[in-house]
């Protein structure tokens, strides 16, 4: 009998394939004494050949699908396998103490863990190491015991996949001709695995509690990410109406695909922007294939997060050069400053624990602290400013002075960047992320010295809240059409407004659809979002009338909760389903 | 047995991306080789021996080499130090 798994609905699509469970096998196992000190080692050679094999298939596969730097992570495992004190230690303690190959591997891996733990607080590094460690020794320990560790680089077949929640190392791994879709027990609309599937155009489910209890490998499911369910052991006729809705679905997006070179404008002509959320300059692919007018967001973090180190401004220029470069000329980048803490951290940058590290020392008030490497990002960015039209945002910005701090290390880079006779251009803007209540409610006095505001509607709607996004338990107050969110959107664009600026939104609630008729009456001007969504709102933009709208946005202001704005949407706009 | 004294002069010290080339650069010879760091010798085959070093910008270490290709060993491992930038 069907039965079904229902959760949040994170990315469009119909997918029909095997499941495949991303998660780890039970690795335990007994210590015992062994006779045959040979034997024992002979299965820790074999163990640690096979792990090996393992590991340059994945690298080569890495290196072919996402570039030898991606590859490189598994280049440091094979060497943690090759590594003579590693592997001479293991011997020693069969040797030494005729315990079996498992408990003398976990007890040499455990020692080298201990001690670059220990080593971590005063050497980053040591502490990817000692992860590398522990990679390498679940991988053999697999081996030893007989297990298949899930190597999602390693799929060769079509796939959804069934993850308690996928991590970004996880997602990198995954081969987009295979993998059809997943679902995964944890997360809400904006948490990395789902935000991945909408950029990769596969349908998702997140947040099911119970997904990867209640599906066996390679059964076949259907997972529908337009209603958020999934179908276990479909009958024929399910998979039958199941395929026809996933022809729908691809024939409306041939549809919209007809809108890509078109200029975004609403049925009176009323032009918006259209830009593109990016986190590398391989997502540019994407921002031309959907027809987006430019980056909106591009979030400078993962050439933080994706790096061994800090990376250098050569580094960071190249890859702003080239986001510069990929986009139209008359085109906008919106590059955000380093967007580091939170829930996102560098191994080799250890950060203060904190209490409430969303609270805490993130974003801009780590680069106004850390000046040096600020700086080193503010050059890398003026000095690509030669090759496009560059505006730079601050993340996390509270107050005036925050701005004023980080606009006067600007202009000191640029001086001595020009002084040095370096090709800068005079038209760099810029601007503020607007995300802290504070900073919302402020946006008139701020309005007189930045260039731009762009609303990164997630963390507002979570700090306004007081709502953690990625908790399930309290996700009924992620509210973005709730008046009070709407009221500090308006405000901040009525501000930038009345001082002739510009006023730009960079998360979801920018290509939500109902959203957009409300914000459209407000008079946003750029809407960025990922690079997928883009299409399907300028098809809806295109048969909206945005003079109408603007009576919309007023009663969504003056209305009461979010479900009775999107009653009133709904009611005024049939278009936005 | 051949050995010579290096000034790590590298901002970030024999760290990831250095340390595997010297790595890779020893365990082309047969003798046996050791970095010695404050009083302590690691393999220089070993990647977490020589991480387990922790050698930071300024500090003086000592490479010996004992084995039939020893003073090839020392005059590669010097090349790979100075290409890697780490040392003057």
């Amino acid at each position: 009998m069907t039965k079904q798994i229902k959760g949040i609905a994170a990315s469009n699509g119909v997918a029909i394939a095997k499941a495949y469970k991303l998660e780890d096998p039970d690795l335990s196992f007994d210590t015992r004494t062994i006779d045959d000190v040979q034997a024992e080692k002979s299965r820790l050679e074999a163990a640690f050949l096979e792990s090996k094999a393992d590991l340059e298939q994945i690298r080569d596969k890495a290196a072919a699908s996402m570039g030898e730097d991606e590859a490189e992570v598994f280049n440091a495992h094979i060497m943690v396998l090759e590594d003579p004190e590693f592997t001479g230690g293991i011997e020693q303690a069969i040797d030494n103490d005729k315990t079996n190959a498992e408990a003398a591997v976990k007890q040499v891996s455990d020692t080298y863990i201990t001690m670059f733990e220990s080593m971590a607080d005063t050497n980053a590094y040591m502490a990817e190491r000692a992860a590398d460690i522990r990679d390498v020794t679940k991988r053999v320990m697999s081996h030893l015991l007989n297990k298949t560790l899930p190597n999602p680089a390693l799929i060769n077949e079509e796939v959804v996949i069934v993850a308690h929640d996928m991590t970004p190392s996880d997602t990198a791994q995954l081969d987009r001709k295979y993998v059809k879709g997943f679902i995964t027990d944890v997360g809400g609309r904006t948490a990395h695995a789902a935000i991945m599937a909408r950029t990769l155009e596969i349908p998702a489910i997140v947040g099911t509690e119970n997904a990867t209890a209640e599906i066996a490998e390679d059964e076949v499911v259907i997972l529908d990410g337009m209603d958020g369910v999934l179908l276990q052991n479909p009958t024929d006729d399910e998979i039958k109406t199941y395929q026809e809705k996933a022809d729908e679905y691809a024939a409306k997006k041939a549809e919209w695909a007809k809108l890509k070179d078109e200029k975004t404008l609403s049925a009176d002509g009323k032009h918006f922007t259209l830009g593109a959320n990016i986190g590398t300059p391989k997502d540019l692919d994407g921002v031309v294939e959907n027809g987006a007018e430019g980056v909106g967001l591009y979030r400078t973090e993962f050439l933080y997060m994706d790096s061994q180190e800090l990376p250098t401004e050569e580094q960071q220029f190249e890859a702003y050069k080239a986001v510069l470069e990929g986009v139209g000329p008359d085109e906008n980048v919106t590059v955000r400053t380093m967007d580091i803490g939170g829930d996102k951290e560098l191994p080799y940058l250890p950060l203060p624990e904190e209490e409430n590290p969303f609270l805490g020392y993130r974003a801009i008030r780590i680069s106004l602290d850390r000046q040096d490497i600020f700086r080193t990002q503010l050059r890398a960015l003026i000095r690509a400013s030669a090759f496009g039209n560059l505006w730079i945002m601050f993340p996390m910005v509270a107050t005036l002075s925050e701005f004023r701090q980080a606009r006067d290390l600007f202009e000191e880079e640029k001086a001595k960047l020009v002084a040095e006779g370096v090709e800068v251009s005079d038209n760099i803007k810029l601007g503020i992320m607007i995300e802290i209540p504070a900073a919302a409610v402020l946006a008139d006095k701020f309005a007189q010295e930045v260039d731009f505001f762009s609303i990164g509607t997630n963390d507002l709607i979570g700090y306004s809240m007081a709502a953690d996004r990625g908790n399930d338990k309290i996700s009924y107050l992620y509210q973005p059409y709730n008046p009070s969110i709407l009221r500090l959107v308006n405000y901040v664009i009525k501000s930038a407004h009345k001082y002739g600026k510009f006023a730009a939104m960079c998360g979801e609630m920018a290509g939500d659809p109902i959203a957009v008729p409300i914000l459209m009456g407000m008079g946003l001007d750029e809407f960025s979002m990922s690079a997928t969504s883009v299409l399907s709102t300028r098809s809806l933009m295109s048969r909206l009338n945005a003079a109408d709208l603007e009576g919309l946005a007023e009663k969504a202001i003056d209305a009461e909760t979010n479900e009775d704005v999107i009653a009133l949407v709904k009611a005024e706009v049939p278009e936005a389903e | 047995m051949e050995s010579r004294e290096f000034n790590i002069v590298a901002e970030a010290g024999i760290h990831a991306r250095p340390a595997t080339l010297l790595v890779q650069a020893a365990s082309k010879f047969a003798s046996d080789i050791t970095l010695s760091y404050q009083g302590k010798d690691v393999n220089l085959k070993s990647i977490m021996g020589v991480m387990s070093l922790g050698v930071g910008q300024g500090a003086d270490v000592t490479i010996s080499a004992d084995g039939d290709d020893a003073a090839d060993a020392i005059s590669a491992i010097s090349e790979t130090m100075a290409a890697e930038g780490l040392t003057d």
